[in-house]
């Protein structure tokens, strides 16, 4: 075969086969099999990508189109794909970090039933198919396609357990705040085809394609803000992010897989692969920045005083995508892809390990009722305690040098870059130290549940360690993809990446880089360890006050929402269903059956089987037509 | 004769025929006042048919001169048969019922 490109098709093809399989089979397949199908197929998708990715590097793309996906008259769109450097590092995160975690699925959920075991499979798969159609399409409704894919399953397994009433709501809540997102990359779709009358990356991005955009009055700013809008909803920003937390409802693995390491990302994706469009967009982007600022800093804010092991790194990953939207509003769009490759490797590492530890603690999330767990399970603390060092950016790990590439890209912005820095430095101090509050208070001190937890607690199966431990690797040495130039590296993903998204243009001279990275080295190292002064015998705390009982409350923004939006609108359908609905249409209808019931009743009465007085009325009438023929 | 006069008779004959109708309850008078008020109609057409005879149109048709009268046979007709079916009508109710009394017919209704 001359080229594997040509068979790029079967990556997101076999994982909707598993899905079939599974899906269908779901009655009749042993776990065993299900576990052998769901993850071999990824496992063939992820092969089918390193190879596409071999080719890739080389410089060799592809865009094809297989089929017309939609024909009428003059505008086509094709069902194409675009296979070059950006999506395929896309399929290697997605398939790679999505393998481990189906392996890990397969001992994390093997108390379910059969039947739920195959369901939970194909949807997994159904997931993986989403998302590698996402990255996969070359045009913006093949993109959706996979956008709409992913929200979909991202609900179904936020709602895997779905007799318990809060977990569907929760993924009701997932659904429809996505929605309101998908909403708005609809409008920006239709914005597209209206000036360019294609939707092809290709054509859009061309040079003709991006003038017919800033010719009109505001198109750049307006498509751009309705893409963003998209982004905030698939990717949890302000105002959409409160979705993500309550994510946290469906079972581990798929927080690790879709709410942390790739569906979260795809908006970031998405602005990546429109970068020609955003950077012509200076609103936007300053847009994109704030949003990004606020979304980083209040999450973490939030994450501090979560006491939900799942819910503080939900606002974590909440945060962090934040971090990768600073980076995208400063134009540095190899940044915020080099974030999203090493959260997609910590950010699914600390989600299992979550895993195994709620795993050994027989269901339990509160931290508060953990404690002391190292010696009880090595493997898992020391894993988890590597993505603590990996996010809270410790020289060497690959948060690092993610991190420290957003940072120098929001520092050598014109004007208010020292502000933007600060801002950003602190979150990420926030984050260093609700990473390690969290791992000082569940694996160090004193184990703080009941005895029957304490004899239950145990290392989990070597399907879920494993993946730990290769993702633990991976969290490691992840970051030397991207060695900056002042550390004597080459910043190889940027190379790679170059034909697709160009460089960010500020070049911050070594030295300034040294002391901004030596600033924040050293800042992380003192929040952790304020940290571990505070939390490593931690015996539980008090009702919390003040402003730290806003925090729990996580700023009130649910209750926030409660009011603004859900409560009127509430009353809104309320007033419609009962007065408009109920008085108004219904009254009109049914009074115009009442009426008819009515006069028949009355008329009903004429009838009434008196022969005699039928035909008095024959006569009156025969009469009447005589007066009427002779008179009138 | 006059026409007037046939007219003013079977006006009268047709009136008496419709008051027996409404007013009667004996379902043999209303019977007869039925027939009564096919004969008032016959005699009409009779005499009329006798005035167009004698005017000039008849004479250049000789049809015109005795259609009426024919149709008075076949109102005769109909009437013996009508009457017929009638009185067996009446003969089956009054077997049933021992009355003739109309009103008492209304037990198909509700």
């Amino acid at each position: 075969m001359s080229n594997i490109l040509e068979l790029a098709w079967l990556i997101p093809l076999l994982p909707l086969i598993g899905f079939l399989i599974n899906g269908l089979g779901r009655k009749i397949l042993s776990k065993g099999w299900v576990s052998m199908v769901g993850c071999g197929v990824i496992l063939a998708s992820f092969i089918l990508s390193v190879m596409v990715f071999m080719q890739t590097k080389n410089g060799i793309v592809l865009n094809t189109s297989y089929f017309d996906f939609i024909n009428v008259t003059s505008f086509k769109i094709g069902f194409e794909f675009k296979i070059d450097q950006l999506s395929s590092l896309f399929l290697l995160i997605i398939t790679g970090v999505g393998f481990l975690i189906h392996v890990y699925s397969t001992a994390y959920m093997h108390d379910e039933d059969n039947k739920d075991f195959a369901k939970y499979f194909s949807y997994l798969n159904l997931f993986v198919f989403s998302m590698l159609l996402l990255v996969l399409g070359g045009n913006f409704v093949i993109m959706f396609i996979g956008w709409e894919g992913v929200g979909l399953c991202s609900y179904l397994l936020i709602g895997y357990w779905f007799k318990n009433k809060g977990y569907t709501s929760a993924a009701n809540k997932a659904f429809i705040m996505n929605r309101i997102g998908d909403l708005g990359f609809l409008l920006a779709t239709f914005w597209i085809i209206k000036l360019v009358g294609s939707v092809n990356f290709d054509v859009v991005f061309s040079r003709e394609g991006l003038s017919a955009i800033t010719n009109a009055p505001y198109a750049v700013t307006g498509i751009t803000l309705l893409l963003f809008i998209g982004a905030t909803g698939k990717s949890a920003q302000i105002p959409l992010y409160t979705w993500l937390p309550d994510a946290m409802a469906g079972p581990t693995p798929v927080s690790a897989l879709i709410h942390a390491a790739t569906m979260v990302t795809a908006g970031i994706y998405m602005i990546a692969r429109s970068n020609v469009l955003f950077s012509l967009a200076g609103h936007t982007q300053t847009l994109i920045t704030v949003v990004g600022l606020a979304t980083a800093l209040l999450a973490a804010s939030i994450a501090i005083k979560q006491n939900d092991i799942k819910k503080v790194l939900a606002y974590s990953t909440v945060s962090q995508l934040g971090f990768m939207f600073i980076a995208l509003g400063t134009g540095n769009y190899i940044a915020a892809v080099f974030h999203v490759l090493t959260h997609a490797f910590f950010k699914a590492l600390m989600f299992l390990g979550s895993g195994s530890v709620i795993h050994a603690m027989g269901g339990e999330q509160d931290i508060r009722k953990m404690g002391g767990l190292h010696p009880h399970m090595k493997i898992t603390s020391i894993t988890f305690l590597i993505g603590c060092l990996a996010i809270a950016g410790i020289p060497g790990l690959s948060g690092f040098f993610s991190k420290d590439e957003i940072l120098a890209g929001a520092y050598s912005v014109h004007g208010y870059g020292k502000v933007l820095y600060g801002i950003t430095l602190f979150a990420a101090l926030l984050t260093a130290f609700y990473m390690f509050r969290l791992y000082f208070i569940t694996f160090t001190g004193k184990f703080r549940g009941t005895q029957d937890q304490e004899h239950h607690l145990h290392e989990s199966p070597a399907a879920m360690t494993i993946p730990l431990v290769v993702l633990a690797i991976l969290s490691i040495i992840g970051g030397f993809v991207g060695v900056p130039e002042a550390l004597g590296g080459h910043h190889e993903l940027a190379a790679f990446l170059s034909p697709v998204v160009k460089a960010a243009e500020h070049q911050l001279d070594h030295n300034t880089e040294y002391i901004l990275m030596g600033l924040s080295t050293m800042l992380v190292i003192v929040s952790i360890l304020f940290a571990w002064s505070k939390f490593k015998n931690y015996k539980g705390e008090g009702e919390a006050t003040g402003f730290g009982k806003v925090l729990q409350n996580k700023w009130y923004v649910d209750e926030l929402y409660q009011s603004v939006i859900i409560h009127p609108l509430k009353s809104l359908s309320a007033f419609f269903n009962n007065v408009l609905e109920k008085k108004g249409i219904d009254g009109f209808v049914n009074s115009v059956g009442k009426a008819v019931h009515y006069s028949s009743r009355q008329l009903r009465l004429l009838q009434s089987g008196q022969v005699g007085l039928y035909v008095l009325l024959m006569v009156i009438g025969m009469l009447a037509l005589f007066i009427i023929q002779l008179f009138v | 004769m006059d026409i007037k006069a046939y007219i003013a008779l079977s006006l009268t004959l047709f009136s008496i025929g419709i008051i027996g109708v409404l007013t009667r309850r004996n379902a043999i008078l209303v019977f007869m006042c039925v027939e009564l008020m096919l004969n008032a109609v016959n005699l009409l057409l009779v005499a009329f048919s006798k005035m167009h005879a004698a005017s000039g149109i008849a004479k250049a048709s000789v049809h015109y001169a005795s259609d009426a009268q024919i149709f008075v046979f076949f109102i005769m007709v109909v009437a013996a048969a009508e009457v017929a079916v009638g009185l067996a009508i009446i003969v089956m109710l009054y077997r049933n019922t021992h009355s003739v009394d109309i009103n008492f017919l209304n037990r198909l209704k509700n």
